[in-house]
């Protein structure tokens, strides 16, 4: 089975035979070609990596050769739509936007339920984590890798109180790296704390025999804590815990990732208090690797703070370093993140890290300053909070007297942070002391095992085990008959017909659309008004997802989404035929048999020139290139002169670029550009063209020109057009 | 607790160390935080580190769950469960798969009690 680009995923095929399916390869992969100089279109990049054979480049690429240089860093993006079907979907997305670490959020509850989980029930705020979902993802992720060229990590999490379980089916399932960190059971889900590290030497143990690279939960406690920048110190304590937990079961530190985000954001004066715990973790975490997260902290349902902030964070991440670049979508403040804003986030990291490339060659850090006694006074802090926990009695006995989460700079403490009993929380008793007898006939396992007579490895005694033999994997399909993928895919079944859609942004056929609205009132009535702007659009379930006052008085922005309640038929879409463009040689010719002149100006109050001289230019593969003289008269240019200079010229066209479209003023000029020729009498003799990114042919032809030429224009549709032009109106007269 | 920042009062230890001093002193100061958790690791096991095992062992989630609940009423956890199962199939002299099978569906309980002298 392989993917083809024109046709969409196909999730029946996907759950065809998944019984059988065995994933390619185990263990966590970096991106090839790192560290190497690289020349991509006209642009040497230092910190770049391997291309891609199928991608979606940035937008500004236009003008470079669509060109989509690959960053030196991991792009992690996190899915969590709560249906696997909807989320595959969402994985192709964003593997061609640069993404190779999907992380897969699991349901909400899971890490309490003490088993693994089965079939395909529906989740909330993620997927339930089950074989068959895993499974039918890592299967998807193996057509899309290779769909876009790339290797692509997979990664959830192995937490809560069946971590070893999850574990084992992960590394039978070919998952590449998760998230495992015992103190994140302690703290944030209440898992008894032996309980938690007992389960976790296990975990981590089966993680290492699967080359999984893991992630901590330390960021967690920056989302936490009442004041981010405050637990600096804590953070790296959490950190050093889990890495060198980690280390000692026998994870390699190159697969041991610390979760590191930036802890604030502005208004507060962000970079001189993230940096510096940036480059203290850097200094003492040298073996270990680096998966930068973005603040999700401060994020409110600004899509465009958020954006900036993220941006501030991928700052961080090239003055200093990142291994693995982790995004949060911009619109995580307001709902379960919508498909296209996955995408943004990939894109606001692969813009920011491509643009800084090599920034470091430039730019060094000073120590000398003040970032030096920042970062020195971090590190001593964190190592007085070790010293603390031992003489109070170990990392148990700290953790029961609530050092953890404290809101205050440590040694300051504030008496708020989160205690948990050594000798309560969920999983509490249920630890048990290993006999001298006993065994676990495994190949992999931690800690006192006592193999019986006469076997050289534990396995033996079973004749393998799964590790060594996968097919005494029990797989199970589902077990709940109402609540499974089936019957999901029952009730949109009829979108399966190409030709039939709805708007969607999260799952297939949901109809939600959003639509920004500004109402020039005060914010509350703003809210009320929104809505009810909603309602009269025909949209079902309207709710506010954003407002932002813009004054008090005089306005309010308002973002809505809401439902639609009608499908869009393809066949009943009048869509034009698309233009067909003359070959380069083909425009040569004709241009060598017959030459062209024509005259262009940006015309009316408008100081735009790129995009006309874009067209014109040999440069930008512009009109010039065919052979057709031009005289450029700048921006700015009154119509009355520009349709002069075209008589004086004898020109055979005119070409307008009316870039403002403010009170419609792009129409009127057309509509002024055609009449004044009218009335100097040049209309049948000259052809008339206009360009802009609000022009579309039909305005323009509507306005009076012969054609119009909106964005993504190149110099050849243009020569095409008038070629062909100037040919069918020799001919009809 | 609650407590002031004497920060400049206790880092009075540390402030004549170098910065590789102090790298060196943290990664001391972690590894001693760890090793008695380590420790409890080894000598422990846990009803989610037993259910592995027995996935491992060739169980379904479905099977593992009460093979493990079984084993933790008889007392035997601190053998390990699949080694209650190993015996077990040893002692009928069935297959290992057909023992776990079994006392997933309640059989052979009153057999498994004998099985570590």
């Amino acid at each position: 089975m392989t993917l083809q680009i024109h046709e969409k995923l196909n999730i029946r095929e996907i759950l065809q035979d998944l019984e059988k399916y065995e994933p390619r390869r185990r263990g966590w992969h970096w991106r090839e070609g790192r560290n190497e100089t690289r020349i991509v279109g006209d642009f040497e990049y230092h910190e770049s990596s391997e291309g891609l054979k199928n991608y979606i480049p940035l937008p500004g690429s236009r003008g470079m050769g669509y060109i989509d240089p690959q960053p030196d860093c991991i792009i992690t993006t996190e899915i969590a739509s709560g249906r696997f079907e909807d989320d595959i979907r969402r994985m192709r997305m964003a593997a061609w936007h640069g993404a190779d670490h999907i992380m897969v959020i699991r349901t909400a509850g899971q890490s309490h339920i003490d088993s693994l989980l089965e079939g395909t029930t529906q989740g909330i705020g993620g997927i339930a984590v089950t074989r068959k979902q895993v499974r039918a993802s890592r299967k998807a992720l193996d057509l899309i890798e290779d769909e876009v060229g790339r290797p692509i990590n997979f990664h959830s999490y192995i937490s809560g109180v069946a971590g070893p379980d999850i574990a084992v089916m992960f590394a039978e399932e070919g998952i590449n790296g998760a998230h495992q960190d015992p103190q994140y059971n302690v703290l944030y889900r209440n898992v008894n704390m032996v309980r938690s590290f007992v389960d976790a030497c296990e975990a981590k143990k089966i993680m290492a025999w699967a080359d999984m690279l893991q992630i901590d939960g330390a960021h967690n406690a920056n989302a936490t804590a009442m004041k981010a920048w405050k637990v600096r110190p804590e953070l790296m304590v959490q950190h050093a815990i889990n890495c060198i937990f980690s280390k000692k079961v026998g994870i390699k530190p190159e697969n041991i990732a610390l979760s590191t985000v930036p802890p604030t954001a502005p208004p507060a004066p962000c970079m001189r208090l993230d940096l510096p715990y940036a480059v203290a973790l850097r200094d003492i975490f040298t073996e270990y690797k680096m998966r930068a997260q973005q603040n999700t902290k401060y994020m409110e349902s600004d899509m465009r703070e958020a954006t900036v902030s993220h941006t501030l964070n991928l700052v961080i991440s090239r003055l200093t370093s990142a291994d693995i670049q982790s995004t949060i979508t911009p619109d995580e403040g307001r709902n379960v993140p919508w498909h296209y804003n996955n995408i943004a986030a990939i894109s606001t990291a692969k813009q920011a890290l491509t643009g800084m490339d090599g920034l470091r060659e430039m730019v060094k850090l000073d120590r000398e300053g003040p970032l030096g006694v920042e970062v020195r006074e971090l590190k001593e802090r964190a190592i007085l909070f070790m010293e603390e926990i031992l003489e109070t009695g170990g990392y148990f006995k700290a953790v029961q007297e609530g050092f953890f989460i404290d809101s205050g700079y440590y040694p300051e403490r504030n008496g708020d942070g989160i205690p948990r009993q050594i000798e309560g929380g969920i999983g509490y008793g249920w630890v048990f002391e290993r006999d001298p007898q006993y065994f676990a006939p495994v190949s992999v396992h931690f800690g006192y095992n006592n193999l019986p007579e006469g076997f050289l490895r534990a396995s033996e005694a079973i004749g393998g085990d799964t590790f060594e033999d996968r097919s005494k994997i029990q797989y199970i399909d589902e077990l709940d008959e109402f609540d499974n993928v089936n019957t999901r895919l029952k009730d949109v079944e009829k979108y399966e017909n190409p030709k039939l859609m709805k708007p969607e942004v999260e799952w297939k056929a949901d109809g939600i659309v959003c639509t920004t609205i500004f109402l020039p009132c005060d914010e509350r009535t703003a809210e009320f008004a929104a809505m009810k702007c909603g309602e009269k659009m025909g949209l079902e379930d309207v709710t506010v997802v954003h407002k932002q006052c813009i004054h008090p008085s005089e306005g309010t922005v308002v973002e809505i989404k809401g439902k639609v309640k009608f499908d869009i038929n393809v066949d009943e879409l009048v869509i034009p035929e698309k233009v067909q463009v003359l070959s380069d040689q083909e425009i040569r010719a004709a241009i060598s048999e017959r030459p062209l002149f024509v005259v262009a100006a940006t015309v009316g109050q408008d100081e735009h020139s790129v995009g006309l001289k874009e067209i014109l230019d040999i440069k930008h593969g512009g009109i010039e290139k065919f052979g057709i003289k031009y005289l450029y008269l700048g921006t700015s240019y009154p119509i009355e002169k520009l349709v002069d200079a075209a008589i004086e010229t004898n020109a055979d066209a005119i070409l307008a670029s009316t870039i403002i479209t403010h009170d419609d003023i792009h129409v009127k000029n057309m509509r002024k550009l055609h009449d004044l020729c009218v009335e100097k009498g040049i209309r049948e003799k000259v052809m008339l063209c206009c360009g802009g990114t609000q022009v579309t042919n039909e305005i323009a032809v509507e306005a009076g020109m012969d054609a119009g030429f909106g964005r993504g224009t190149h110099g050849n549709d243009v020569a095409s057009f008038l070629v062909k032009y100037r040919s069918e109106r020799e001919s009809a007269s | 607790m609650k407590r002031t920042d004497d920060f400049q009062n206790r880092r009075q230890h540390l402030a004549g160390l170098t910065d590789e001093q102090l790298k060196e002193r943290f990664w001391q100061l972690a590894e001693q935080i760890v090793n008695p958790l380590l420790d409890l690791g080894y000598k422990n096991t846990t009803p989610a580190i037993e259910r592995s095992v027995l996935l491992r062992m060739g169980f379904s989630s479905l099977e593992v769950k009460p093979i493990v609940e079984g084993v933790i009423k008889k007392g035997l956890m601190k053998y390990g469960s699949g080694n209650v199962v190993w015996r077990l199939s040893k002692k009928l002299n069935i297959s290992v798969r057909d023992a776990g099978i079994a006392l997933a569906e309640g059989k052979y309980w009153d057999e498994v009690t004998n099985l570590f002298i």
